[in-house]
């Protein structure tokens, strides 16, 4: 049974301008151990899909329309929120994008590492301080004893990055949800902070939810892939034929527009047309009015996930129908 | 130094005090955020400046553009020294010099449209007749590649990448000279990174804009820099020719840093060999003596724990502030 198993989830938010289907059907599950990357365009649902399932989405105008996310037996979407409580910050922890949203500006560092503990775990104050030097420590902040009483904005942001790396693994929880954790980061420190996620994991059989615009930090950190984009999951399947085997076109585009594969000089490369308004219901698959590969028939019906054989699952037709074969990018 | 230069900074320290004691709040020690850099750049050059962590990118950026008061030292902009204006005439010469920040979200003004914050912008910048601040706004909106027909619409109703096209058209709306740009990609996925860099490389080009790139990944700022500066502690310890920087770095800092760069293929990418680095990142409250770099650095020797290397020329391209530049790199190449 997987750790974390996900179904038909869809968070919509009603607001003036219409409804913005954010997540609209997605369905993904993450085993005991294992690091399921999450890559898509920004506004794609990536985080919305994570913040539903720690009941994390502002109600209104959010609102999750369906589906479960069942975790060691409990559904977190219909819980009550004392359990929710009880897992959230505890069992599943989650590491946020931006470091100042879930830092209290007010509150020396301290006081906000301790919290969790001292909220689900039977120990003395002194005990928790100590546990709370040694996380700032493990996650390289310099003389953590008398940095631990500083404030978030007298961090850098990098290192407010890690303050916050460290309060979500002080509780050790079973599943880290890490959105975009490291791109405050500069490489050398973001291949420490992956490393240090990653031997965690292995010590203490962490599973990890990875969210990066990164493929290159995905590459190097992720078992399985998800791809998203317009709030729904586009493909899916493990790393290396995610990367060598694309199937659909948004995640090969996605690929070829990565900088660091292109020449100085040139004008990068950059997906053709907007991304979709996601207020509006498209007909057909989403990605149809920037696809090069898009037919007629691309702009009607619906498009879901079908895996082959190799468990490798995109919703674009021609690909499954074997009309079109995409080829990998040329750095292979 | 040259003195056709368009920005000029001369030996720039900033500091910060760390202070104990609710009642009675002494100084106990202080942040050499920035700790003597020196800079030139000409008119329309982009500099891309990189940098671990809290090393102070951030801070010499908004030094520069007298954010933030420096301890000593000077910063000069096309002849005048920023550093030595202050009250009425460092106001009326902001808008010669923008930034960009990394959060659009944040530096958005959540309950102004698009037109009521660009509008604002440029009508404290000039006079514009009330029928004209409309097709202004349009206009602006076209430069960094936004529809004008949304100019009514709320920061929230747009993407990442939108918002940062938005802050950049309200940083380009008093037509500065200077914009530094603080991680403006960093938050925005590759895609949309690339527009935004395009974009910035465009302006700048067509502005005769000159343009300071803060960005922590290296293989970003190498598109769109011709040069690039390497910030370790306070201090530029490597400083050339964008293409030099990345291809053939020379101090041991950016060698690890240029190794450390993740590569989008999975096997690559498990067998890759990095420059790991041992020890922690140093603090800026008691920066190591000698080279600030020395105690992770896999070169060092005891000459390297004396005194702070200075830049020094090598190649006839870049500069490098280590002590065995020579020996690191002549029987490499
Ligand atoms: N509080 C909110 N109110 C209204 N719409 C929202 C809200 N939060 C998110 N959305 C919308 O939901 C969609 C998905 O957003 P989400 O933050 O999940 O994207 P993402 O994939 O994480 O993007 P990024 O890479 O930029 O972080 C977007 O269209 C966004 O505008
Ligand atoms: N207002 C402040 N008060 C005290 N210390 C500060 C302040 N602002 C910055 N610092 C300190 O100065 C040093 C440099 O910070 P700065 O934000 O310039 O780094 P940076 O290179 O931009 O880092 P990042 O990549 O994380 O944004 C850090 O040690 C930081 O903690
Ligand atoms: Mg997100
Ligand atoms: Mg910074």
């Amino acid at each position: 049974m997987p750790l974390l198993d996900v179904r038909n989830l869809r968070t919509y938010f009603h607001t003036r301008g219409g409804i913005t289907r954010a997540v609209d059907g997605v369905s993904f599950h993450v085993d005991k151990g294992e690091t399921l990357g999450i890559v898509g365009e920004s506004g794609s649902g990536k985080s919305v899909t994570c913040y539903s399932m720690m009941g994390l989405i502002p109600q209104p105008p959010g609102r999750i329309e369906g589906g479960e996310a069942i975790f060691g037996g409990t559904d977190l979407l219909s819980c009550s929120d004392e359990e929710l409580r009880s897992i959230r910050g505890r069992r599943v922890a989650m590491i946020f994008q931006d470091p100042m949203t879930s830092l209290n500006p007010f509150m020396r560092v301290e006081d906000q590492l301790i919290e969790p503990l001292m909220i689900h775990q039977d120990i003395s104050k002194a005990d928790a301080i100590k546990r709370a030097i040694e996380s700032l420590e493990e996650v390289g902040v310099p003389e953590a004893e008398k940095r631990i009483r500083s404030y978030p904005h007298e961090f850098s942001g990098g290192m407010r990055q890690r303050v916050m790396i460290a309060m979500a693994l002080i509780t050790k929880p079973e599943l880290l949800i890490a959105d975009e954790p490291t791109t405050a980061l500069d490489v050398t420190v973001q291949a420490q902070i992956l490393e240090l996620i990653a031997n965690l994991q292995k010590e203490r059989g962490m599973a990890v939810v990875l969210i990066s615009h990164d493929l290159g930090v995905v590459a190097g950190a992720a078992d399985r892939i998800m791809v998203m984009y317009s709030g729904k999951v586009v493909e899916t399947g493990e790393t290396e034929s995610v990367f060598y085997n694309p199937r659909h076109p948004y995640n090969r585009a996605l690929q070829k527009s990565i900088p660091s594969l292109q020449q100085k000089g040139e004008e990068l490369y950059t997906i053709p047309g907007m991304p979709p308004d996601p207020t509006q219901i498209v007909e057909g698959c989403a990605f149809a009015p920037r696809c090069e590969f898009a037919d007629e028939a691309c702009k009607s019906g619906l498009y879901e996930l079908k895996a082959s054989a190799s468990e490798h699952a995109t919703s674009c037709k021609r690909t499954q129908n074997k009309e079109i074969i995409l080829t990998p990018n040329a750095n292979g | 130094m040259d003195d056709n230069s368009f920005l000029q900074v001369k030996d720039l320290k900033t500091h910060f005090s760390i202070e104990k004691g609710l009642l009675f709040r002494r100084q106990v020690g202080s942040v050499k955020a920035v700790d003597g850099v020196s800079l030139t750049l000409a008119r329309g050059e982009i500099l891309g400046l990189v940098g671990e962590s809290g090393c102070g990118k951030s801070t010499l950026g908004r030094s520069i553009l007298q954010l933030v008061k420096q301890k000593s030292g000077s910063v000069t902009l096309d002849g005048k020294e920023l550093t030595a204006i202050t009250g009425k005439s460092l106001r009326s010469s902001r808008a010669d010099f923008q930034m960009i920040f990394q959060d659009p979200y944040a530096s958005l003004n959540p309950r102004m449209t698009i037109y009521d914050t660009l509008s604002e912008a440029l009508q404290s910048h000039k006079e514009i007749p009330s029928s004209e601040v409309s097709a202004a706004v349009g206009s602006l909106m076209t430069k960094v590649g936004l529809s004008p027909r949304f100019m009514r619409k709320y920061p929230h109703e747009f993407s990442g990448g939108q918002r940062q096209r938005i802050a950049i058209a309200r940083a380009l709306a008093v037509e500065p000279k200077l914009i530094v740009a603080d991680e403006p990609v960093s938050a925005l996925d590759v895609s949309i990174q690339s527009q935004i860099i395009n974009l910035l490389a465009k302006l700048s080009r067509e502005m005769d804009l000159t343009l300071i790139f803060i960005s922590h990944d290296l293989s970003v700022v190498k598109h769109i820099s011709d040069r690039i500066a390497v910030m370790y502690l306070g201090n530029i310890v490597e400083i050339g020719p964008a293409e030099e920087v990345f291809h053939n770095p020379l101090h041991p800092y950016t060698k690890a840093l240029v190794s450390a760069i993740p590569v989008p293929d999975p096997k690559k990418e498990k067998e890759r060999k990095r420059i790991l680095l041992s020890g922690d990142p140093p603090s800026p409250i008691n920066p190591p003596v000698g080279c600030a770099f020395h105690p992770r650095c896999p070169h060092v020797e005891e000459e390297c724990k004396k005194a702070r290397p200075e830049l020094e020329p090598f190649n006839g391209k870049s500069q490098a502030a280590c002590v065995r530049l020579q020996a690191l790199n002549t029987n490499s190449i």
